[in-house]
C-alpha cells in the first residue's frame, strides 16, 4: 500500500464512455452487496427480502413513489444550484444554510401574508423572497472570497449554523401550539401558501420548477457568455484576468445564482412539501447534493439518476428500519456506504493500473 | 462568584470535546488532508465507546469502572480510526476529492451514531434505556483531595481525567509537531508533499498515519461527550454541531494545538454564554448561540486580511498527491 | 593500472509517458568518479526525465542502472539518497515556511528529539568549509533565488551526496553568481565528488565540464571530451545537422511612436518596488527586446502595459497614427472602449501559456473565445467565428492536433505556443507583447515564432519581447531594453551591443545586494 514500484499507476488519456459507466455500475453493485450484508447482519432478513423491502419502501405505493419523486426533485435542484459554484471551483458547502434561509423566508410569508393575498401573487412573492434570501446567504462569503480570498469552504460551512440559529430564533415567534418549540403545520386549515397541485398531480409544480431550472442551468452553463466566464474563472483566475473577465464580479454573481437556487429549494421544501419549518428542514440535503453534483461531473442528466438512486435507497432503508423498529438513520449509513464505493470507483476511471515486473 | 465558577466549569466541559476533535484534525490537516468527516468520526467514537461499555456492563455481574473505561476507550479509538481509514483509502490511495469524501464520511458517521444509539436497546433485545452508569461515573470522577480546595479546586481540579488527558494530548502533539524530526517531516508534507517526497520521506505512510491517528483522537471527543459530559447516556443528535465547531477551532487556533486549548475554552464559553446573561429572552438566546460561528468567521476573515505566511493553512491542504503527476 | 569504477552507468534506459511519448529511448550514459559531466540537449530532449530516474522521481520502463559498479533499483527518492545521489531540481524542492536548516535536515533519520541548535552548528561547519553564504535560520520565503540554490546544494552535501546532479542551475543566476557556482562545483570535484550538470548553454559546457554527453529527442547521441569539442561540433550533435543560427532581422520601416511609458512604478505584494521609474518608447515596425535576469520586473512591465497589474506611479500612453496621445494606464478596458479612445490594440503572449494565456482543459474553439466571447449582443456567446479561426490557425501555422475539440493542454509545447501566438496575432494588434516566446520549444517551432514576430514588425506593429537567451535577443531585436531590479539600466542598439555589455547592465546595482 505504501510503495508503488510494483504497481504502476498512470493517468488515462481518455476512457470509452461505456467503460466508465461499467466501472460505476460495478461500484454500485458492490455497494448494494455490502449494504445487503449490513442489513442482514442487523435484521437477519433474507437479502432478497431486503431489496424487496427497499423497493416497497421507495415505490411500493403511488404515494410513496410521489414522495420519492418529490425528494429526488429537491435534491436535484440543490445539486443544480451548486453546479455553477463548483464549476468555478468555489466550494459552496453552505447549501444547507441557503436552503434554510430560503425556507424561513417562505414560512414567514406563509404565516404573515398567507391569508391576505391571492394564491398566485403569494406564490410569486414566496418564490422571489426565498430566492433573495438564498442569494444573500450565498453572496456574503463570495464577497469576502472575491476581495480577500477568505477560505469559502469554511466560511460557507459556518454560515450553515448561523442560518440554523436564525431559524430557531424565528421558531420562538412562530411556534404553534405555544410551548411546543415547533412551528407545526402552517395554515393547516386554509392551506394558504401551500404549493397547489398541477393538473391533478400533487407535486406537479415541484417537478416542473426543478426540471425548468435543470434545463435552464444546462443552457446557461453551456451557451451563455456568463457560463463561459464561470468556466474560465474555475480553471484559472490568471487566465480570467488576462481575458478581461471581472473575476470578483463573476464570483459574486455566480454565488448569488447558486445560493438563490438553493433558497428556492427551501421554498419547495416548505411550501411544496413539509408546510412547516425547523432546523432539520434541509436535513443534510445540502451536503448530499454536493456529493451528487460532484459525482455527476455536473452533468444534469446524471444528476437526475444519482439523486433518484440515493433518495430511492434512503426511502427504502427507512422503510426497513421502521419495519424492524430500528432507527431511521439507517438510511444515512446506507447512503454513506454507497457514496464510498462510487467515490472510490472514480479512481479506476481516471487511472490505469498495471503490474510491472520486478526489475531484477 | 459561584456563578462565575460554574460558568468556567461548564465552558471547559463544553470545550474539551471540541479540543479532542481539533487536536486530531490539526494532525490530519498538517499532513495536507482536510477531513470534513470529523463530525462523523466523533459520533462514531462516541457510540462505539458507549456500546463497548454497554456490552461489558450488561454482561458482567459487578462491572468495574476502570475496565469499562479501558474497553470504551479502545472501542472509540478503533471505530473512529477505522472511519478515518476509509477516508484515507479513498483520498490518499484512490485520490478521491477530500471535501466530498469528508462530507460522505460525516453523513455515514452521524448516521452510524444515531442508528446504533437509537437502535441499541432494540438490537440488544429491548433492554430499555441505554445507560452505562458505572463507566460513566468513573469518567466523571474528580481528582480526589485537590478538587475540595475552594475556588481553585473547583476551577482547576473538578473534572474527570479526560479533561486533563485532552490538554496533555494537545501539548504532546504540539511538542511532536514542532520539536521532533517526525513532526518536521509531517509539517513538510502538509506544505509540499512533492518536496517531502524528494527528501526521502514516505509521504503515503505519513498521510495514512496522521489521518488515522488524527481521526482516532477526534473520535475521543465524541467519547468524552457521551461519557463525561452526558454521564454515559446517548441522545440522538445530542452532539449537535460540536464536530463542525472542532473544525472551526482548528482555523481559530491557526493550526497550533496550544492555541486550540485556550481556544476550546473560549468556544465553550461562547457556546453557553446565553445561559449566563441575565434578562435574555428566548429569542435573544438563539442569537447568542451564533457566537462561536461568528467568531470563527471573523478569525477567518482576519487571517485572510493579514497574509502572514505562518498563519495560513498548510499549503497543500485539500490536494491529493501523486508522484508522477508533474 | 586499476580501472576506475564509474560513479554511474546507465544502460539502455527507456521511459515512456502514455503510449505515444517516448521520453528516453535506450539511453546509455557514464559518469566517471571525480568528474564534471555536462548533459547537453535541447529543451525537451529528455535530459531532465533521464536524471529524474536517477533521483527516484520516475521509474524506468526498461534498462539498467549501475552505481559504483553495482546494479541498483531506484524506486523512490529515498533509494536515491541512500546511494549518495543528490539532485538539485530546476524548481527548488524547498518548503517556503521552514528555515534553511529545517529544509536541510528534512527527512533525515536521527534522534526523535530535535535540537535545532546542534543541527545548525553542524550545517554551519559545512557552510564555512566550502565558503557558502547562507543564514541557517532564515526562512525560505525570505530568500533570493541564488540563496535558495545555495540551500539546495548545502542540503545535498549535508546528506553526504557523492554524486550531484544539477538541472539547469544557471538559468536563474546572474553571470557573477554563475561564476561563484562554478567555483564551488570545481571545489567539489577536487574533493572527489562526481557531478552531472544539465544545460543547453554551450559556453558553460566548455567552461566547466570534463566530458559532454548529448541527448537529442530522447535518444543518446554520444559523449566527447570537452577539450576536443567546439561550439559548432556540439551544436551539430545537439540539433543533428548544421543549422544556421542566423535569425532574420529586417530593417525597421517608417518607425513611428506607438507606446510611451514614463516613470512607471509598480509595487509587489510586500510593497517592494517591482518596477521603479521605468521610461521608454516603443516604435511601430521594430522589435524591442527586454533583457534582465529572472524576476527583474519583466513580468510586471508587460502586465502593467496590459493593465493586469496595478501601477503605483507613472503613465502609459498610446499614440495614434495622427499623433494623438492618450493615457491608457489606470483605466479599465471597458472604460477605454466606452470613451471611444480606442487607439491601439494590444496583444499579449504571456509567459505562463497554459496558466494565463490559455485554458488547458478547454478546446481550441473555447480558447479562441477568450478574446472574443463578448462580441455580439445578447447573453449567448458565439462559437462559430472562434471555431473558424481555430481551423484556419491549424492550417496556417501547421498546428498538430487531432482536431479543434481537443483540449489544448494535450498538445505539445510548440503547438500550444502556436495556438496562443496565432490567436493574439489574429486580433490585428498595434502592439504585440511577447514573454519568453520560445521557451521549451524545439528549433523549428522557435524559428516559426521568430518569423511570425518579424512578420508583425514588417506590418508596422510595435513588438516588445522578453527573451532570456541573450544570443537570440541580440540577433532578433532592433533595440534592447535592460532591466535590473525593476530599473531600466540601459537601452542599447541590438545591432551593435555585445553580450558582455548587456550582462553588465543586467547586474548593475545588484552587486551590493548579492554580497550582503
Amino acid at each position: 500500500m505504501f510503495k508503488d514500484s510494483s504497481l504502476h499507476i498512470a493517468a488515462r488519456d481518455s476512457i470509452a464512455w461505456w467503460k466508465a459507466w461499467l466501472i460505476r455500475l460495478i461500484a454500485v453493485f458492490l455497494s448494494l452487496i455490502v449494504c445487503a450484508i449490513v442489513i442482514f447482519g442487523l435484521t437477519k432478513m433474507n437479502p432478497v427480502e431486503v431489496y424487496k423491502g427497499i423497493f416497497d419502501g421507495a415505490v411500493g405505493t403511488s404515494r410513496r413513489t410521489w414522495v420519492t419523486v418529490r425528494d429526488t426533485m429537491v435534491l436535484l435542484l440543490i445539486a443544480i444550484g451548486l453546479t455553477p459554484a463548483f464549476k468555478m471551483k468555489f466550494w459552496n458547502i453552505g447549501a444547507e444554510g441557503q436552503i434554510l434561509v430560503g425556507g424561513a423566508a417562505t414560512a414567514a410569508l406563509m404565516i404573515y401574508a398567507g391569508d391576505s393575498m391571492p394564491t398566485p401573487v403569494l406564490m410569486i412573492l414566496m418564490f422571489v423572497a426565498s430566492l433573495a434570501a438564498g442569494m444573500i446567504w450565498g453572496i456574503i462569503p463570495a464577497i469576502f472570497k472575491a476581495y480577500f480570498n477568505t477560505n469559502e469552504t469554511l466560511f460557507t460551512l459556518m454560515l450553515n449554523y448561523v442560518a440554523m440559529q436564525i431559524v430557531t430564533f424565528c421558531i420562538v415567534y412562530w411556534e404553534n401550539p405555544a410551548g411546543s418549540n415547533t412551528v407545526g403545520i402552517i395554515n393547516s386549515a386554509t392551506r394558504a401558501g401551500w404549493l397547489p397541485a398541477l393538473g391533478g398531480l400533487t407535486y406537479g409544480w415541484n417537478v416542473l420548477i426543478v426540471l425548468a431550472f435543470t434545463f435552464g442551468m444546462y443552457i446557461y452553463m453551456k451557451y451563455s457568455k456568463q457560463g463561459y466566464e464561470v468556466a474560465v474563472v474555475g480553471e484559472s483566475q490568471d487566465t480570467a484576468r488576462y481575458a478581461r473577465i471581472n473575476v470578483k464580479r463573476t464570483i459574486i454573481r455566480t454565488m448569488g445564482i447558486s445560493g438563490g437556487i438553493c433558497g428556492i429549494a427551501g421554498f419547495l421544501l416548505v411550501s411544496g412539501a413539509s408546510h412547516t419549518i425547523s432546523t432539520s428542514t434541509a436535513g443534510g440535503r445540502g451536503f448530499t447534493a454536493i456529493i451528487v453534483a460532484w459525482l455527476s461531473k455536473f452533468n444534469a442528466f446524471v444528476m437526475i439518476l444519482v439523486s433518484f438512486f440515493l433518495v430511492f435507497m434512503e426511502k427504502g432503508a427507512i422503510q426497513i428500519a421502521s419495519q424492524f423498529n430500528l432507527n431511521e438513520n439507517a438510511s444515512d449509513v446506507i447512503t454513506g456506504i454507497i457514496l464510498f464505493f462510487i467515490l472510490g470507483s472514480e479512481f479506476f476511471i481516471r487511472y490505469r493500473i498495471a503490474f510491472t515486473k520486478a526489475h531484477k | 462568584m459561584s456563578t462565575l465558577i460554574i460558568f468556567i466549569q461548564k465552558a471547559i466541559a463544553q470545550g474539551i470535546g471540541m479540543l479532542f476533535g481539533a487536536t486530531g484534525e490539526i494532525i490530519t490537516e498538517k499532513s495536507g488532508n482536510l477531513n470534513l468527516g470529523v463530525p462523523g468520526l466523533m459520533y462514531m467514537g462516541g457510540i462505539a465507546g458507549l456500546m463497548g461499555a454497554f456490552v461489558y456492563e450488561n454482561g458482567t455481574e459487578n462491572p468495574i469502572g476502570i475496565v469499562g473505561v479501558i474497553i470504551s476507550m479502545l472501542c472509540a479509538l478503533i471505530a473512529s480510526g477505522l472511519g478515518a481509514l476509509i477516508y484515507s483509502v479513498l483520498t490518499i490511495t484512490l485520490r478521491a476529492n477530500q471535501n466530498v469524501t469528508g462530507l460522505a464520511l460525516t453523513t455515514f458517521g452521524v448516521g452510524f451514531g444515531n442508528f446504533f444509539g437509537g437502535s441499541l436497546s432494540q438490537l440488544a433485545g429491548g433492554v430499555g434505556q441505554i445507560s452505562v452508569a458505572v463507566t460513566g461515573a468513573t469518567y466523571k470522577t474528580k481528582i480526589p483531595g485537590l478538587s475540595k480546595i475552594p475556588v481553585i479546586g473547583d476551577i482547576l481540579f473538578s473534572y474527570g481525567f479526560m479533561t486533563y488527558f485532552g490538554i496533555i494530548l494537545a501539548i504532546l502533539v504540539s511538542w511532536f509537531m514542532f520539536k521532533t524530526r517526525k513532526g518536521l517531516n509531517l509539517r513538510a508534507i502538509g506544505e509540499s508533499p512533492a518536496t517531502a517526497d524528494a527528501a526521502g520521506i514516505n509521504v503515503t505512510l505519513y498521510k495514512y498515519a496522521a489521518t488515522v491517528l488524527g481521526g482516532a483522537i477526534s473520535g475521543l471527543g465524541g467519547l468524552y461527550f457521551v461519557m463525561e459530559y452526558s454521564g454515559g447516556t446517548w441522545t440522538n443528535n445530542g452532539f449537535g454541531d460540536r464536530g463542525w465547531l472542532a473544525i472551526a477551532l482548528v482555523i481559530f487556533a491557526l493550526w497550533k494545538p496550544i492555541n486550540a486549548i485556550w481556544g476550546s475554552f473560549l468556544f465553550g464559553a461562547l457556546y453557553i454564554l446565553y445561559l449566563y446573561i441575565p434578562g435574555l429572552g428566548r429569542s435573544m438566546q438563539e442569537i447568542f448561540k451564533m457566537l462561536p460561528y461568528l467568531v470563527t468567521i471573523i478569525v477567518l476573515i482576519f487571517t485572510s486580511f493579514r497574509k502572514k505566511k505562518e498563519y495560513q493553512p498548510p499549503e497543500s491542504l485539500g490536494n491529493s498527491y501523486f508522484r508522477e503527476d508533474r | 593500472m586499476v580501472e576506475a569504477v564509474n560513479a554511474i552507468e546507465l544502460k539502455n534506459i527507456t521511459k515512456r509517458f502514455g503510449t505515444k511519448v517516448v521520453a528516453n529511448d535506450k539511453v546509455n550514459l557514464i559518469l566517471r568518479k571525480g568528474e564534471i559531466l555536462s548533459l547537453l540537449g535541447e529543451n525537451g530532449s529528455g535530459k531532465t526525465t533521464l536524471m529524474n530516474m536517477l533521483s527516484g522521481i520516475y521509474f524506468p520502463d526498461e534498462g539498467q542502472i549501475f552505481v559504483n559498479g553495482k546494479e541498483v533499483l531506484i524506486s523512490s527518492p529515498k533509494d536515491s539518497f541512500d546511494l549518495g545521489i543528490g539532485m538539485i531540481h530546476q524548481h527548488f524542492k524547498l518548503i517556503e515556511v521552514l528555515t534553511a536548516a529545517e529544509n536541510i535536515i528534512l527527512g533525515l533519520p536521527g534522534r526523535m528529539n530535535l535540537n535545532m541548535d546542534e543541527v545548525i552548528k553542524d550545517i554551519q561547519a559545512l557552510v564555512d568549509k566550502y565558503g557558502f553564504e547562507m543564514d541557517c535560520r532564515k526562512k525560505i520565503y525570505e530568500m533570493s533565488v541564488s540563496e535558495k540554490q545555495t540551500v539546495e546544494i548545502v542540503k545535498m552535501l549535508y546528506r553526504g551526496s557523492e554524486i550531484l546532479i544539477l538541472d539547469e542551475p544557471t538559468a536563474v543566476l546572474t553571470p557573477q553568481e554563475t561564476e561563484k557556482l562554478f567555483a564551488v562545483l570545481r571545489n567539489m570535484r577536487a574533493d572527489g565528488r562526481s557531478i552531472i550538470i544539465i544545460t543547453h548553454k554551450l559556453h558553460e559546457v566548455l567552461a566547466l565540464s570534463d566530458r559532454v554527453s548529448v541527448l537529442r529527442k530522447g535518444k543518446y547521441i554520444g559523449t566527447v571530451n570537452t577539450c576536443d569539442a567546439t561550439e559548432s561540433s556540439l551544436t551539430e550533435m545537439m540539433v543533428g545537422e548544421k543549422v544556421s543560427l542566423n535569425i532574420d532581422r529586417p530593417e525597421p520601416e517608417n518607425p513611428r511612436e506607438i507606446l510611451k511609458v514614463s516613470g512607471l512604478t509598480c509595487l509587489d505584494n510586500e510593497g517592494v518596488k517591482s518596477l521603479d521609474d521605468v521610461s521608454f518608447t516603443a516604435y511601430g515596425g521594430e522589435i524591442l527586446g527586454v533583457a534582465g535576469i529572472a524576476g527583474s520586473g519583466q513580468k510586471e512591465l508587460l502586465e502593467a502595459i496590459t493593465n493586469l497589474c496595478p501601477i503605483a506611479g507613472g503613465t502609459i500612453s498610446c499614440v495614434s497614427e495622427q499623433g494623438k496621445e492618450v493615457v491608457i494606464s489606470g483605466k479599465s478596458p471597458e472604460h477605454i472602449e466606452n470613451e471611444g479612445i480606442h487607439i491601439a490594440h494590444i496583444s499579449f503572449v504571456p509567459e505562463d501559456r497554459l496558466g494565463m494565456g490559455l485554458v488547458a482543459s478547454m478546446d481550441m474553439t473555447d480558447n479562441m473565445m477568450l478574446r472574443s466571447y463578448r462580441d455580439g449582443k445578447g447573453i449567448f456567446a458565439d462559437r462559430k467565428k472562434p471555431k473558424a479561426l481555430a481551423e484556419s490557425l491549424i492550417n496556417k501555422l501547421g498546428i498538430v492536433t487531432p482536431g479543434v475539440s481537443t483540449p489544448v493542454g494535450r498538445l505539445s509545447g510548440g503547438n500550444v505556443q502556436k495556438v496562443l501566438v496565432g490567436r493574439e496575432i489574429a486580433m490585428n494588434p498595434d502592439i504585440l507583447l511577447v514573454a519568453y516566446p520560445v521557451r521549451g520549444l524545439d528549433i523549428n517551432s522557435s524559428y516559426q515564432i521568430y518569423n511570425l514576430m518579424n512578420e508583425q514588425k514588417k506590418k508596422g506593429v510595435a513588438v516588445i519581447c522578453v527573451i532570456e537567451d541573450l544570443d537570440v535577443l541580440l540577433e532578433l531585436s532592433d533595440r534592447i531594453l535592460v532591466l535590473c531590479g525593476g530599473r531600466v539600466t540601459g537601452i542599447v542598439d541590438g545591432r551593435i551591443a555585445t553580450k558582455d555589455e548587456i550582462g553588465l547592465l543586467m547586474t548593475k546595482g545588484h552587486k551590493e545586494e548579492s554580497h550582503v
